[in-house]
């Protein structure tokens, strides 16, 4: 019988990047700056590394393919070297191929790196990829853009549960002015300023029903995170941080092709949370969790999680983000860092911001967003769009 | 009996009102206002398209096996080398064992190419033949033409038995007469002097071929209920039934002012028209113009009655939206270059061994429906999608082009590129089972509601112009009639 993670991996380093339109950065020198952090944070040297996992999503325009430019970026000497992709999880991708690592006894310390230039396109908005679907798809797949492809969820979210256009973005505005409140007290998030329900309500429209202030940052930015089993983990720190859940869930093509899914929510969320719980010995999510940084690329994104993940009642969020539940002062606060609407949406590192806010929580160490003595944080990570997608979700305690 | 089995037309659903097309470049042109409107296809509409849409109306229920044989008469060809009818026949999922030709270089292609699949069928060679005739002519931006030419498709299916029209018999001419031309470089149509194509070429070859055809028939013009041709000047049109001794009622109204000259489609979407108000027994004379004339002589059986429920001509001149700009008509028909922004810009290659592979899925719209549960499901799949079924292996060909759908939820997007803003794109639920995502034309993002009925459009998806690729998709539409 599987043991599943819990309490196998402990995370003793982590780095992050100033998050933004980092026009004077390349992607090397993203990884750098998280990797400088990542090691000192630990207390480990280079060559400590046993092995490592490089995470991009858009090659394209970053990296290049492989684990490659990893390697020889940080100079790394001829160790196991591994690139994942998975949309926008990525950055935890990468991450659980270091923790599975060290889990196994492979290796003591391994290193995952997720690292995303972006604002190397000209445009706005993510990377035109005609084909990331596929090539046979490219031809009968319509040219949506991620905005689009979740803006079909509040079309339906809003028609399924009743909601004016109007009720339906007021609550999702909700989402963005706490995020921005948040992100506002973050030196580190690329969209750092408050605002308000009216600004989000009046914003140009992206794809409608959603608006400019309910689509995340498009970012530069790398995260890193160096890990170790369990039983090392003291050596390097008081504080390490240890994986009490780690899950992944990838869409079975039914949402996309069979009718019976409602665009409404996503299925791979509520499949991976609930393995998630289990793995972690949670019961009650509402109640057990203290803190979590789920995927809010768009606010609508945010609001389904609410009810996927098991904390909000289906088709009630509405409620509990009226009411603060998730405020930074609220039961579960979510996005305390800002969140991909704030901090930024590097692709490929994420996965690894969003566990780089739960580790500084859980060691106290957030300054003015401090969450109060969190015990259980979680992180939701998804790629792809509703209908086709990654979920990953970690769950961490001290 | 041969003749006409079944009939079918399209309009495309936008208009554009001959002043405003005056109000933007009449200061180049004075004397080129005309009146009314014409019929223009939407951006993601060319000939190839139209004739799609027109045979699906022709179709209508029709056994696909047992068409036989597709001719495309158009002088707007998106591909000059690739069979444009070879395309056609693969949207509308015929069998490849089926002859298709491309009748072009002349607007009298469309009758050219009636008389052909009359005579394939007349010989025994084959059984039913389907005959689509559609253009998307292009005048250059300030001149004549612009006002005149309109875009329009219809379908014929020629066979031999459940005949509405039967072929009675034909007379043609052609001479090399030389009032409009495109050579293999030109974009827009060159013309000769007006008054000598109204008065030498125009005026001429119709009553020259109709005259011919009665002559061979021993008939005179009180033998047919309806006489049908092309309108390219409204009065010399009028003066040509006259003076064949046509009355007023006989002389099947042109349309001009509501749809243009439709070019290879105009006079067989005149004859749709025709055989919509046609009762048993009538008999019609056909005559197209270009290069010459073919004069065809129908005469409707009762069979007519039973080939009644189509929106043919009728309908979608009714179905119809004002376009509103001119400067909208010509981003659409490409005369104007636009700014695509980076991300238009970026269209990755097509892979023509993918397209050839998945030909079925992608042109023809046919997903696959599992022997053991019954589910269609899109794109076509080995092992079952019902999370209850799973079987491998157990699935048939089903096609979805012509089942309706409705609308499960839908987007309105300003940050993907469209010549048309906002793409609009959705998930949609056909009935009987299976979805999929779409791009949704011929609708404004206000009128588009979750749960709203939709139908299927081919539709050309995107157009590389630097490899040369019209790619063509289906697309939603609302229901059009």
């Amino acid at each position: 019988m599987a043991e599943g993670i819990k309490d196998k991996v402990a995370i003793i380093g982590m780095g992050c990047t100033q998050f933004g339109e980092r026009w004077d950065k390349g992607p090397q020198d993203l990884m750098i700056e998280a990797f400088i952090e990542a090691i000192e944070d630990a207390g480990i040297e280079k060559k400590d590394i046993n092995a490592a996992w490089s995470g991009t999503c858009y090659e394209e325009v970053s990296i290049g393919k492989s684990a490659i430019p990893l390697a020889a970026t940080l100079k790394l000497p001829f160790i196991p070297a591994t690139r994942v992709e998975n949309f926008c999880a990525t950055g935890s991708e990468a991450l659980r191929g270091a923790c599975y690592a060290v889990a196994a006894g492979a290796y003591d310390i391994c290193l995952a790196l997720g690292v995303e230039k972006l604002k190397d396109t000209g445009y706005g908005g993510l990377p035109q990829n005609d084909t990331q679907m596929g090539t046979s798809l490219r031809a009968a797949f319509p040219n949506f853009t991620p905005p689009g492809a979740f803006a079909m969820m509040g079309t339906r979210y809003f028609a399924q549960y009743g909601l004016s256009p109007d009720e339906g973005k007021r609550a999702l505005a909700h989402i963005s002015v706490k995020s921005h409140h948040n992100g506002a007290m973050n030196p580190k998030a690329h969209l750092r300023r408050e605002i308000t329900i009216e600004q989000v309500m009046n914003a140009p429209i992206v794809a409608w029903p959603l608006g400019l202030f309910d689509c995340c940052g498009v970012s530069d930015g790398a995260a890193a995170a160096i890990v170790t089993r369990a039983e090392l983990a003291k050596k390097f720190r008081p504080d390490p941080v240890y994986v009490k859940a780690l899950q992944i869930s990838v869409s079975s093509g039914e949402e996309l092709m069979f009718t019976d899914w409602d665009y409404a929510h996503v299925e791979t969320t509520v499949n991976a949370s609930k393995k998630a719980y289990s793995e972690a010995g949670i019961k009650s999510p509402r109640e057990e969790l203290s803190m979590m940084e789920v995927h809010d690329c768009f606010s609508i994104t945010e609001l389904t999680v609410y009810e996927d993940l098991g904390i909000s009642p289906r088709g009630r969020a509405k409620e509990d983000i009226e009411a603060g539940f998730y405020d930074l002062d609220g039961k579960i606060p979510c996005q305390p860092d800002g969140g991909l609407k704030c901090f930024g949406h590097p692709i490929g590192a994420s996965g690894l911001r969003m566990m780089y806010e739960m580790y500084k929580q859980l060691q106290g160490k957030a300054g003015p967003r401090q969450v109060k003595n969190p015990k259980f944080g979680l992180t939701h990570n998804m790629g792809g769009i509703p209908p086709v997608n990654v979920v990953s979700t970690f769950i961490v305690g001290l | 009996m041969v003749g006409i089995t079944s009939y079918g037309a399209y309009v495309p659903l936008y208009r554009i009102n001959r002043m405003t097309i005056y109000g933007a470049l009449g200061w180049l042109n004075p004397a080129s206002l005309l009146p009314g409107e014409k019929a223009v296809a939407n951006y993601d509409e060319d000939s190839l398209t139209m004739a799609v849409a027109s045979a699906m109306d022709c179709l209508n229920g029709t056994e696909r096996e047992k068409i036989d044989g597709l001719f495309f008469a158009t002088t707007t060809t998106p591909y000059r080398e690739r069979q444009n009818a070879g395309i056609i026949a693969t949207a509308l999922d015929l069998s490849p064992e089926i002859r298709t030709s491309d009748f072009t270089a002349s607007i009298k292609a469309g009758t050219g190419a009636l008389i052909s699949a009359y005579d394939a069928v007349a010989s025994g060679s084959a059984k039913n033949v389907m005959v689509c005739a559609s253009d998307c002519r292009l005048g250059k931006p300030g001149g004549f033409q612009e006002e005149i030419y309109g875009d329009g498709a219809a379908a014929l299916l020629l066979g031999d038995s459940g005949v509405i029209a039967s072929v009675e018999g034909s007379y043609s001419l052609s001479y090399d007469f030389v009032d409009n031309w495109r050579a293999a470089e030109d974009k827009y149509n060159r013309t000769w002097e007006d008054r000598w194509i109204r008065d030498e070429g125009y005026g001429k070859f119709i009553s020259e071929a109709i005259s011919g055809l009665l002559n061979k028939y021993k008939l005179t013009p009180k033998d047919f209920t309806k006489v049908v041709y092309p309108c390219l000047y409204v009065r010399a049109h009028a003066d040509i039934g006259k003076r064949l001794g046509f009355e007023d009622g006989q002389i099947q109204d042109h349309m001009f002012t509501a749809i243009g000259n439709t070019g290879t489609a105009y006079t067989l979407m005149m004859l749709v028209a025709a055989l919509e108000e046609a009762k048993p027994g009538d008999k019609i004379l056909v005559a197209s113009y270009g290069n010459g004339s073919d004069a065809i002589f129908l005469e409707v059986t009762g069979e007519i009655e039973k080939a009644r429920k189509r929106r043919g001509i009728k309908e979608h001149l009714a179905s119809k939206k004002d376009l509103g700009s001119y400067e909208k008509y010509v981003t659409f028909r490409e005369i104007l270059t636009i700014d695509t922004g980076g991300r238009g810009e970026e269209v990755a290659p097509t892979q023509q061994s993918t397209l050839w592979r998945e030909r079925r899925m992608i042109l023809g719209l046919c997903g696959s429906k599992c022997r053991r549960c019954g589910t269609p499901q899109y794109p076509p799949q080995e092992i079952c999608v019902n999370p209850k079924c799973g079987a491998i292996g157990e699935m048939d060909s089903y096609r979805f082009s012509d089942k309706r759908a409705s609308l499960f939820t839908y987007t309105g997007d300003i940050l993907a590129f469209s010549p048309s803003p906002p793409a609009i794109y959705g998930m949609v639920d056909f009935e009987g089972g299976g979805r999929w995502l779409f791009d949704i034309t011929d609708a404004e993002l206000d009128s588009i509601e979750v749960g709203m009925p939709v139908e299927m459009s081919f539709r050309r998806k995107y157009h590389d112009v630097s490899r040369g690729i019209h790619a063509y998709y289906w697309k939603a539409t609302p229901i059009r009639v």
